[in-house]
């Protein structure tokens, strides 16, 4: 399985969706398929998108937020799936793209290459209760949506191929897209608050 | 030496007087009585995390959501969360209300607080990172609020600093 054809297949659910993604091969291919405002490109501190997607979460109870992650960027940071576990947002999805290597720094195998290392354990063990291991299409679309329907934090592992794009660039510097994506939310809440 | 509790309740207020909404933190001696505070105050929301640099994350969630926001941590929390700071909210522009513990500095009899609390100041510097000392009770809480204002204006981390004169009683 490809992660490039997973993002395919769930990018029409993430038109009002805020999404968060690690850096490199991720970005790249999200953003080749259509850059939204909200989408933010998180291009370099590893580890972090899913803690800005918890703190998205938990300060916009109203809004549904997806974190797009990596095996290497998640392994930098364990503690989240202990953190989201405690505060449990129910409108977070986290995927976890395992594709057992650093892609984007030269593909160099990762922990997780061999299979020894299982980030769903890490994560069910960490006290997530909703916790899916993929690597088919199917599987993954399900789980997806299984995610979307549940309402509940839900972390997804998705076995994918440790393939990336063949280009990178956007025509988005880094902080236009932090000023953009804020924005994007600061419309809607206005919108919202507006009609209600 | 015993942490202030007057003190400690004179930042709290002094962060609400601020404006602000959320807190995330790493607990630490300094700050348990402050910490107390904020887990019991409705009016404010706290998030602890694992580690301070999930902070600097979840700062930046809170910042595109438009919650008023503040950090508490040690400063070898401070330390640990460099990357963060710099790759994260410097590198985007996100404006960061850090209120760091000082340990390891003047009066401390920990060694092992010591090299932190020697070199965060010069950290802080090469960062270029704008901070202040709070050492007055009764000039915390207008500390407070112009570090707050002061990293809306410049959509940077600014740090205030808060030593043992304001901290131990
Ligand atoms: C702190 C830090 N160390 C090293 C790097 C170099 N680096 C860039 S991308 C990357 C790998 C990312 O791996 P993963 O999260 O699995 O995503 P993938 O590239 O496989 O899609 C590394 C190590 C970095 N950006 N930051
Ligand atoms: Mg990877």
């Amino acid at each position: 399985m490809e992660r490039a054809r997973c993002l395919e297949m769930i990018y029409s659910e993430l038109t009002d969706t805020l999404v968060v993604t690690i850096m490199g091969a991720s970005a790249q291919e999200l953003y080749n398929l259509g850059h939204r405002e909200n989408f933010f490109y998180l291009q370099h501190a590893m580890g972090l998108a899913s803690s800005i997607g918890l703190g998205l979460a938990m300060h916009l109870p109203a809004e549904r937020v997806v974190v797009l992650d990596g095996d290497g960027s998640v392994l930098m940071n364990l503690g989240t799936f202990a953190t989201l576990a405690r505060y449990r947002p129910r409108n977070l999805i986290h995927i976890v793209f395992d594709n057992g290597s650093l892609l984007s720094t030269g593909g160099f195998d990762s922990h997780t290459t061999s299979g020894i290392t299982d980030l769903a354990a890490i994560a069910r063990g960490a006290g997530i209760e909703h916790v899916a291991a993929v690597d088919t299409a199917v599987g993954f679309g399900e789980a997806f949506i299984a995610a979307l329907e549940r309402n509940d934090l839900s972390v997804i592992v998705a076995k994918v191929a440790a393939v990336g794009p063949e280009r990178y660039g956007m025509d988005l510097q880094l902080p236009e897209n932090a000023f953009r994506f804020r924005r994007w939310i600061q419309h809607r809440k206005r919108a919202t608050e507006q009609t209600s | 030496m015993t942490v202030s509790y007057d003190n400690s309740k004179i930042i709290f207020d002094g962060i609400k007087a601020a404006g602000i909404k959320s807190v995330s933190a790493l607990p630490e001696t300094w700050l348990g009585l402050l910490l107390q505070r904020a887990e019991s105050d409705p009016d404010v929301q706290l998030v602890q995390v694992a580690k301070e640099e999930e902070a600097v994350g979840v700062a930046a969630g809170a910042y595109f959501a438009g919650t008023p926001h503040a950090l508490l941590m040690q400063n070898h929390g401070f330390l640990g969360a460099i990357n963060g700071i710099v790759s994260l909210a410097q590198l985007y522009h996100v404006p960061l209300c850090m209120l760091i513990a000082l340990r390891g500095h003047w009066g401390e009899p920990y060694p092992w607080h010591t090299r932190g609390g020697i070199v965060t100041e010069a950290v802080l510097r090469a960062l270029g990172i704008p901070f202040e000392y709070a050492r007055e009770p009764a000039q915390v809480a207008k500390q407070i609020r112009e570090a707050w204002t002061f990293s809306q204006s410049s959509l940077s981390p600014v740090a205030l600093l808060l030593t043992r004169d304001l901290m131990e009683d």
